[in-house]
């Protein structure tokens, strides 16, 4: 149930090859996150599985079964748009059950369904209300419930969150990982969001152009970037980037350490520090539980450091960095890690 | 602005625009209250404005003398069947063009947009000598065929932006929610549709009501509607100005009110979209 | 969203709209270029034959034509002047905020819906009549000779009545115009230090420029074919004074039966026609992009 195989799909827009080559393989219950910049392919990917745009080419296996040819009705499959696309004509009970209605499903099963969806989701309250009456988090629900309602052998979300603020992702963001938990289906989840994917996923998917970058866990994508792409997407502040001779120093054409793995000296280095760069504070960010320090390495050029708790350092000020080399990675001229 | 404007400044806007406003109305205003004189009040000068013998008798004589409804009726046949003719045939066509566009798509509209600034005196003869020759001349039908053909292009444009703006994802959450096409269409698609097919609606009636080259040309008395009606006052006998404002007071009042509550269809749909 | 099945559907759903507007085009538009090339009057029908383009020469050369063409321009200038300028001035009078500016809106806009027939026999007998008509007696209240409208006047009083008519056309697209002005522009514009005129030529002007060649264009296509105004006030006299092209081919055809001369003029007039629509249709495509 859930199994979802995409093998040597295509999709071209015109003369445009939008995604030129996807083979991809997503288990039973998994959760997995398309992640990447604007423009790279993942909305189109899901959308490709959903049935909403016809491939260009290869198969699409839903349980072992090609659906590239079946419309979205007949794939299985539910959806949570962005924007939510509630029926505004509807109340909010007829939105979620619209779905088993269209499957023909009886009254009494239908009302017991969607009763049951609205109690897990907290909606009751609101089932006779239309959707031009509830707040954003509220409307993410039902969209959610009109998912859930059905059954499907997998959830596809395209970017639910955007729409809201800040605080309100954070939660939802909780509650739809206790629905994975609970429902145990396979979840298809895209967002532009690293955050969003290293908290929620199971496994992730890295888009680039069309093309996967890498899949895999969200920390072995932390530990083990393949690439130079993968390595500066995921990781909040970016991965610094080192050309040059310190490069070459470990035998690479470019060196990458995260900001959280570099250590600040305010006093002079010693031989067994390691290689220590001089460096002078640009700005200095202090949130209490991080201080975040953008700084100007002499040779180098710009880097960012984070610092646990407060670091009294301000503009202006000279310090050492010293990064950890048991977390530096090294990547070639094309790009790809060294240590793989 | 939530500043504090000047009380003095604020009188003389207020003042301006009701004068503006007051001029502009006042034409409508005077035929108005004459239709409410007796013929030598209505021809008497100076003329009174406000304290002169009210009667109704103006209003009673219109429909008795020269059967007024058979011509409003006429009107009403007229508006309510070219516009309905027009739903028929424009809908699916707006509806293709707005959901499944092609790269035709673009061309094909603006070649209709084009039909309608064709001046309806380059085919009056053709359509004059057509009509003639099928006796179709005075006749509803003919006449609604005109008048449908004319607005077609408006109703597709209209109906095309308003389908427009009914947003993608609905409808392919529809699809999702395993509707098929004509579900998706009865369940979800029409009932966000029907505010936009109204103010279509709303507004061809209106220029149906209002159309005054074809109805003047192919119509003599069956199927004449107001426009007509009205028209034959321009060489009366005798003396016919409280008539004359009865029957149009009577002619032009749906219309009116209608029209007040369609300012917004009638940017969309005269501009073809090109002003919001 | 398209499939190969939508796709097929799409073409029939529009076929039968693109097909009727298809021959609506060119039958009757067709049988007008044939008529054009034909020596054909009602009155002697079968005695039709091919004069090739005689007609036209004639129409272009008749005087009539002429004096209908300049008529035409005269009368689509003016209104367009009077409807553009004072529609400028009323949208920005009703934007600003003030008591029963819901109800003013109403009374501006109230011409419009009324039937053609109906605005020029009330401006011909109620208002313009030089004996009872209301401006009549504004002149006699101040002393002055009152004007007998239409037959001394008559182009004028055309304009008037035309110019009356479209005015709340003009101020409710330029209203809808102003109105979508951003707000913060303007204040933008104030903390800059631009004054009211300032403010006007730089910032709203231009921001409605927009709007004003939409109404241009638009006027313009309607205009050309005015036809119920004159045919119910003047019947496009005295002499010719008030003949429009249109009218001058109405009258050809329907009062003198000379098809085939009508018909080169309604040829003309269509050509004239296009000319705008070319510069409409192009705003409205760059507006479909968008």
């Amino acid at each position: 149930m859930g199994r979802i195989v995409l093998e040597k799909v295509t999709k071209s827009f015109g003369d445009v090859k939008v995604i030129p080559n996807i083979d991809l393989l997503v288990e039973d219950g998994e959760f997995v996150v398309f992640v990447g910049p604007s423009g790279c392919g993942k909305s189109t990917l899901l959308r490709l599985i959903a049935g909403l745009e016809d491939t260009s080419g290869g198969a699409i296996r839903i349980d072992g079964q090609d659906v590239a040819n079946e419309p979205p009705a007949k794939r299985g499959l539910s959806m949570v748009f962005q924007s939510y696309a509630l029926y505004p004509h509807m109340s909010v009970r007829n939105n979620v059950a619209f779905g088993l209605k269209m499957a023909g499903e009886t009254k009494e099963v239908i009302k017991q369904k969607v009763d049951h969806a609205a109690s897990i989701l907290n909606l009751t309250d609101y089932l006779d209300r239309r959707p031009g009456q509830l707040s954003g988090g509220q409307r993410q629900r039902v969209a959610i419930g009109r998912a859930i309602v059905r059954e499907p052998k997998a959830f596809l979300f395209d970017e639910p969150l955007s729409n809201l603020d800040a605080a309100l992702r954070v939660q939802m963001r909780l509650e739809i990982t206790q629905l994975h938990q609970s429902l145990k289906t396979t979840m298809i989840y895209v967002t532009h969001d690293q955050v969003e994917a290293m908290t929620m996923a199971d496994k992730i998917v890295v888009l680039n152009a069309g093309n996967i970058e890498q899949f895999g866990s969200p920390l072995d994508l932390y530990n083990k970037p393949a690439n130079l792409f993968v390595a500066g997407f995921i990781g909040s502040p970016k991965m610094n980037f080192v050309i040059g001779p310190e490069a070459e120093k470990q035998n690479a054409a470019t060196i990458g350490i995260r900001p959280e793995h570099v250590s600040i000296l305010t006093t002079e280095p010693t031989d067994a520090d390691g290689p220590a760069w001089p460096a002078s504070v640009g700005i200095a960010e202090h949130l209490g539980s991080d201080t975040f320090l953008y700084m100007t390495v002499d040779g180098i050029g710009s880097m960012t450091v984070r610092a646990s708790g407060e670091v009294a350092l301000k503009h202006g000020d000279r310090i050492w960095l010293v990064p950890d080399l048991t977390r530096l990675h090294r990547f070639d001229a094309d790009g790809l890690a060294l240590d793989r | 602005m939530a500043r504090n404007v000047p009380a003095a400044r604020k009188a003389t806007i207020a003042g301006l625009a009701w004068l503006v406003g007051f001029i502009i109305f006042f034409p409508v205003l005077w035929m108005f209250l004459t239709s409410f004189k007796t013929e030598l009040d209505a021809f008497a000068s100076p003329p009174s404005f406000l304290f002169f013998d009210w009667t109704l008798e103006n209003y009673s004589v219109v429909q008795e003398r020269s059967d007024y409804f058979k011509y409003a009726l006429n009107s009403i046949w007229l508006s309510v069947g070219s516009t309905a003719l027009g739903l028929l045939i424009a809908v699916p066509a707006a509806w293709a063009m707005a959901f499944s566009p092609t790269k035709r798509t673009r061309g094909t509209l603006l070649w209709m947009l084009s039909t309608k600034m064709m001046p309806p005196v380059g085919v009056l003869i053709p359509i004059y000598l057509i009509f003639r020759d099928l006796g179709l001349l005075d006749t509803r039908s003919g006449l609604i065929m005109v008048l449908f053909l004319m607005n077609l292009p408006i109703i597709v444009w209209m109906l095309y932006t308003y389908f427009k703006e009914i947003p993608v994802d609905i409808l392919e959450a529809a699809r999702m929610d395993g509707a098929t096409l004509a579900k998706e269409i009865v369940y979800v698609l029409a009932p966000m549709a029907v505010p936009g097919i109204a103010s279509t609606v709303l507004l061809n009636v209106i220029l149906c009501w209002n159309e005054a080259f074809w109805t003047l040309n192919l119509t003599t008395s069956d199927a004449a509607p107001l426009t007509a009606f009205i028209a034959s006052y321009s060489s009366p006998e005798g003396l016919f100005w409280a008539k004359l404002s009865a029957a149009s007071t009577m002619a032009i009042a749906p219309i009116i009110i209608l029209g007040w509550f369609s300012q917004k269809q009638l940017v969309r749909g005269l501009t073809f979209g090109a002003v919001k | 969203m398209a499939t190969q099945q939508t796709k097929t559907l799409a073409r029939f759903m529009a076929a039968p709209s693109i097909v009727l507007l298809f021959l609506w085009m060119i039958v009757p538009l067709g049988m007008t270029v044939y008529f054009s090339l034909l020596r054909y009057n009602l009155l002697s029908p079968g005695e039709e034959s091919f004069t090739g383009f005689s007609n036209y020469q004639y129409f272009l050369t008749d005087p009539a034509f002429f004096e209908a063409l300049t008529n035409t321009l005269v009368l689509v200038g003016s209104v367009l002047v009077i409807t553009v300028v004072f529609g400028v001035l009323f949208a920005l009078l009703l934007d600003q905020p003030f008591f029963g500016q819901g109800v003013v809106r109403l009374m501006v806009i109230a011409p419009f819906f009324i039937m053609p027939t109906v605005s020029a026999l009330v401006w011909k007998n109620l208002l313009m009549h030089p004996v009872s008509g209301l401006f009549a007696y504004i002149a006699k209240v101040f002393g002055l000779q009152p004007v007998d409208w239409f037959a001394d006047i008559p182009l004028l009083s055309i304009i008037l009545l035309v110019s009356w008519q479209w005015l709340p056309f003009a101020t409710l697209i330029l209203l809808t115009a102003v109105g979508s002005l951003d707000g913060e522009q303007k204040e933008a514009a104030e903390m800059d230090g631009a004054g009211p005129f300032s403010l006007f030529f730089y910032i709203i002007l231009p921001h409605l420029a927009r709007a004003i060649t939409v109404v241009i264009l638009i006027e313009t296509i309607f205009l050309l074919s005015i036809f119920a105004e004159i045919f119910v006030t003047t019947g496009g006299g005295p002499g010719l004074e008030t003949t429009n092209i249109a009218f001058l081919v109405y009258a050809q055809a329907l009062l003198q039966f000379d098809v085939g001369g009508a018909s080169a003029g309604g040829i003309v007039a269509v050509i004239l026609a296009n000319i705008v629509a070319i510069f409409l249709v192009r705003m409205v495509g760059k507006n479909l992009d968008a």
